[in-house]
Formats: structure tokens, sequence, C-alpha cells
């Protein structure tokens, strides 16, 4: 029994039962939020130092033997996904703090954001894929009730796509595991990638269909092309901390999923589903920052590069090599921080001025220059631009994409990349560098001649994450090495099956 | 008994894709509904169908495998909040967008 394995799933769903129990106590739930947080990015923390030592943690649940029970196995690349999620939940839970509405808050947005993190840090750590499921209905359902929390109009819209879209999904994936324990018996991770191999001959086509439905339905939650509909839908309707918290780890579940079963069980037939990835991925990247290209509201550009930056992970899942499996890691990591970041930044506009839509917006540069360096940080980052964090993620790539010999592809991440600039030029131009507009006349919380004390709480997040991004752009070679032992965990699945199988022979 | 659940399961799958197709909410929400049911069958024939035959193991050689029971038991506990969840999503969007096509306005109103 390892602790730090458990800690950063019970954490949560004790913080969030806690919660309901504070139900009338908005300032104990605030602080509850804040001390949970804080203490699932340590337990995130201790499970990533404890991984990088011992390569594996396994845990049986409830002591059933694997493949028995429900095993929870954490190796470097799910610990470092697990202490991400603990520090966006603690960034947002700040920036919350600032920026939700009462209302909100009294309808359970605290107990419903533990219960989405326990989801999230589950659907990492488990190594049963009906136990998968299970974590991914609970992150759902709570990411469901966060959408449609405040009950406005467009919120509703966005979420009954958002939510129908999501149960297919599910419906898929359960169907997935339907047919992969009729096939092998069994719903261990690690013992079905043993099975898979052992297969005879006639079998692998059933396999490859099964990858097919796992990779549809994982691709409808990651937001891949060309299932990602429902993103752009959605994403901008909620309060911008629930955008960054959704940003930062809905689509990642769908992608860690994705890493997982591509590398430790279906990698048989590479050449056709990952050839499908291939092109899913480029085709993903060009369809999201084309889309953004052609937005003028401020979130709604964020939610359509979301499927560009999938796009890139997908891409790196694909050329499986080394290098572009460690690609795909940093970028998970750097579209986390980056994208959230962007995120919250469009929450502070919108406190300042009142308006999501470029048109509205104007004259940061002049009033608020921090808020400018903070915005341009993180959208040079997503851009690409060294030294910063998000160029060594799309370096480490398309580098992979041209030492495979896919040209093509690495010659559509290069051209996404200008075209993200674009995209990023167009806020900056739109909202920091023009004037305010002439038929904007509140402009009071802008100028600062109405005081606005509780800001801080919004910038203290942003602050963090660009010293984040910068930080790990420049002294990012102890990261490097962590992501390259993981990147190598995940192309040699035998540890896994080790790990989890072979324990106590 | 493979036939007539093989067919039933194929009947609901396609009664409910045809569903979620329909522009209103709540074919949908039918539609959904119908999809989980074909899914919970599947699951539960995915542990081969047995007849009168105990789910444990003990004395008889002759059992049912009891772990799909288990899954389905789970999947619709879970599909039964979800829909719960659904069908007042759907509820509520119907009387805040005063309509209840899943665009939020039906583009053909004028028409009509």
């Amino acid at each position: 029994m390892r602790l730090e394995l458990l800690l950063p799933i019970i954490l949560p769903l004790f913080a969030g039962a806690l919660s309901l129990a504070l139900w009338r106590s908005l300032w104990l739930q605030r602080a509850l939020a804040v001390v949970m947080t804080l203490a699932m990015t340590l337990a995130g923390a201790w499970l990533l130092h404890s991984v990088s030592g011992e390569g594996y943690l396994v845990t049986d649940m409830g002591g059933w033997e694997a493949p028995f029970g429900i095993t929870l196995v954490a190796d470097i690349m799910a610990a470092i996904m697990v202490l991400m999620t603990g520090v966006m939940g603690l960034i947002v839970t700040v920036y919350s703090l600032g920026s939700i509405p009462e209302g909100h808050e009294r309808f359970g947005y605290y107990p419903l954001m533990h219960l989405l993190l326990a989801g999230v840090a589950g659907a990492f750590l488990t190594g049963d894929i009906f136990n998968l499921f299970v974590w991914f209905e609970v992150l759902l359902l709570a990411s469901f009730a966060l959408m449609t929390l405040g009950g406005e109009r467009a919120q509703m819209e966005g979420a009954i796509k958002y939510v129908t879209l999501n149960l297919f999904a599910s419906a898929i994936f359960l169907s997935a595991v339907g047919i992969t324990y009729g096939m092998l018996g069994t719903l261990n991770m690690a013992d079905i990638a043993q099975k898979v191999g052992q297969l005879e001959p006639e079998d692998t086509g059933m396999i490859t269909v099964v990858a097919m439905m796992y990779m549809v339905a994982f691709g409808i939650k990651a937001a891949a092309f060309p299932l990602f509909f429902w993103l752009p839908a959605s994403y901008h309707t909620p309060p911008v901390a629930v955008s960054a918290l959704f940003a930062a780890l809905l689509t990642k579940v769908g992608v860690y999923a994705l890493f997982r079963f591509f590398t430790l069980i279906f990698d048989q037939d590479v050449s056709y589903t990952h050839g499908i990835m291939l092109w899913a991925g480029a085709l993903g990247m060009l369809a999201g920052v084309l889309g953004a290209a052609a937005q003028f509201e401020f979130r709604r550009i964020l939610a359509f590069h979301s499927v560009s930056q999938i796009g890139y992970m997908i891409v790196a899942l694909a050329l499986m090599s080394p290098l572009a499996i460690l690609g795909g890691i940093f970028y998970i990591v750097h579209h986390m921080i980056v994208k959230s970041a962007l995120f919250l930044v469009s929450g502070v506009t919108y406190r300042l001025m009142g308006s999501h839509e470029l048109k509205d917006l104007g004259g940061f540069y002049k009033h608020r220059p921090g808020l400018a360096v903070l915005f341009l940080i993180q959208a040079l980052a997503l851009a690409g631009i060294p030294p910063l964090f998000g160029f060594f993620a799309k370096f480490a790539v398309i580098r992979a994409g041209i030492e495979a010999g896919e040209f093509v592809v690495a010659g559509v991440g290069l051209l996404v990349g200008l075209l993200t600039l674009y995209s990023m030029i167009k806020i900056w131009a739109e909202v920091f560098w023009k004037k305010v507009p002439d038929h904007v006349t509140d402009t009071d919380r802008l100028t600062g001649v109405v005081a606005d004390s509780s800001i801080w709480l919004l910038y203290l997040p942003l602050i963090l994450m660009a010293i984040a991004t910068v930080a790990l752009g420049l002294f990012g070679q102890p990261f490097y090495t962590l992501v390259e032992a993981g990147a190598h965990q995940l192309l040699n699945p035998e540890g896994y099956i080790e790990a989890v199988l072979g324990r106590g022979e | 008994m493979e036939l007539l659940m093989a067919i039933t399961i194929g009947v609901l799958t396609a009664c409910g894709i045809y569903l979620i197709l329909r522009a209103r909410t709540f074919p949908v929400v039918l539609g959904l509904t119908l999809l989980s049911h074909g899914v919970n069958l599947f699951l539960f024939s995915m542990g081969r169908l047995t007849l009168a035959a105990p789910a444990v193991l003990g004395d008889s050689s002759h059992h049912a495998d009891p772990l799909p029971q288990a899954l389905v038991l789970t999947a619709i506990v879970i599909g039964f909040a979800m829909t719960a969840f659904v069908v007042v999503l759907a509820l509520r969007a119907a009387v805040e967008l005063r309509s209840d096509h899943v665009d939020g306005a039906d583009p053909d109103e004028d028409l009509r």
C-alpha cells in the first residue's frame, strides 16, 4: 500500500464530501478548497518524487491481486499529470476566489471542483479499463454541472452538445470495454497488453477494431480531429475560471488515455492505427488554427486553438519515437499552463471592460502594462517562440516528425505555429495595443478610477504561470531528463507489465 | 437466445442513434437512453450467455461469468445518473431558450 498513490484521489473526494457538509459556510468552503488543492499538489510532488526514484508504483486495491482486482499504477507520465492536476487546481481555485460570482459558489462550485479533480486524478492513476470508465463518468458529471452552473442561455446551448457528445463517447468506450473483456477475459491494462501480444494472427483484426473504438471514444473526449465539435461550441460559455480548468484538464485526460492505450496495449498494428492518428493530428492542427483565425471573440479564439494544440499531441503520439513521446508530454504540460493562463487573462479583461468581444476591448497596454506582459509571455509560448517552454515542446515534436520522414506533417506543424502567432497578434493588437474604442464609455475600472480590491487574486495565478513558462524554458534540463525517462517507460511497456503482474514471484 | 439478444441490441442501438440525430432535445435524450440500454445488454452478453447457472464459483462446474453482471450493474447506475442530469438539462434549456432545438433556436422557424 503506497500512500502517495492514493492521496491524490482520496484528498479531493474527501474534500468534496466535506464541502457538501459545509454547504452554508462559503468561507469554510473557500478555505478548504485552497488547503485541499495545495495538499493535492504536495501529494502529486511526493508521488512524482517516489516514481522518479523507483520507476513504477503499484497498489492493488482491497488486497485483490492483479489482474483480478482494481490496480492503481503510476509511472512518470501519470505522476507528472497528477502533479499538474494539483497545480492547476490550486491556481484556478485562487483565481476563483476573486472571480466566481457568489451565486455560483452557493450552488456547489467548490464541491463540484473537488469531484472533478478526483475524477481526473483517478483516470490518470488507474490501471484497469473499467475503472477508467468510472473515473471518466465521475469527472464528466462534475464537468456537466460546472459547465451549466449559473444557467445562462449560452451555457445551456453549449452544454447540450457537450453532454450529448460526451455521453455518446462513453457508450462507445463501454462497448469497447465489453469487447475487450469478451475477447481476453480481463480488464487489467497490463494483463490486456500481455494477452494482446499472445493472440493468434486471425484475432488481430478484431483487436484493430477495438483499437479504433477506443480511438474514437478518447478522440471525442480529447477533441481530436474530426471529433472536436463540442469543444468550440461549449468552452467559451461557462465562467472563465471553469473554462481555464476544463482547458487544462478535460481534454488532457482524453489525450493521456490515448497515450496510455496506444503505447501500452495497441502497439501491434502501428502503421494502421498510428497512421490514422498522424493525419488526424495534422488536420486537427490546421482545422483548429484556421477556425481560430475566423473568430473575433477572445475565448472562442482560445477554444479553437485548443483543438490545434491537441493536434500536436496526437501527432507526437502517432510518431512513436522517443523524441516524439517526450515532445508529446512536454506539449501536454506546456498546454495545460499556457492555455489556462490565456483563459485567465481573458477573465481579467472581461472584469475590467465587461466584454469578451475583441471590438469592445482595447487600451490595456496603456492602462495595464503588467497584464500585457503576462499575456505576451503566454501568447509567444503558445506560438512557440524561444526560449519559452512552448518552443521546446514544438521543437521536439517537429524534429521527431522530420526524423521519421513525415515532412508534410512537420511542415504543417511549422505553418500552424505561424498561424498561431497570427491569432495571438490579432488579440494583442485588438485588446492591448488598440486605443479604448470610442463606443465604450464605461472605462472607470480599466483606468483604475474605481478601485478593485480583489483583483490581485486574479493576477497572482497569472504571475506564477508566467514564471513557470519562462523557467521551464530557461532551466528545463532536470524536467527534460525526467520526461525523457517517462518517454522511455511509455515506449517499453514490458516494464509496466512486469511492475503490475510480476510482483511477489 | 444469441440471435434474440443480437437483434435486440442492434435494434436498440439503431433506434438510439437515429433519435440522437434528431434536432429536438427530447428525442436526443430518449436516444441516449436507448443507446445506453443497448450498450448495457452488449456488455452483459460479453460474459457469454448461460442459462440456469449460478454466478459464483463453487461446487458446480457449470456457472455464469459474474464479472459482466457487476460491470452492467455499475454501468446502469451511472447511466441512470447521467440520464437524470440530461433530462433536467434539457428541461432547463427548453425553458431558458424557449425552444427545444439543440442549437437553441429553430433555424426553420420563420418558414412555418
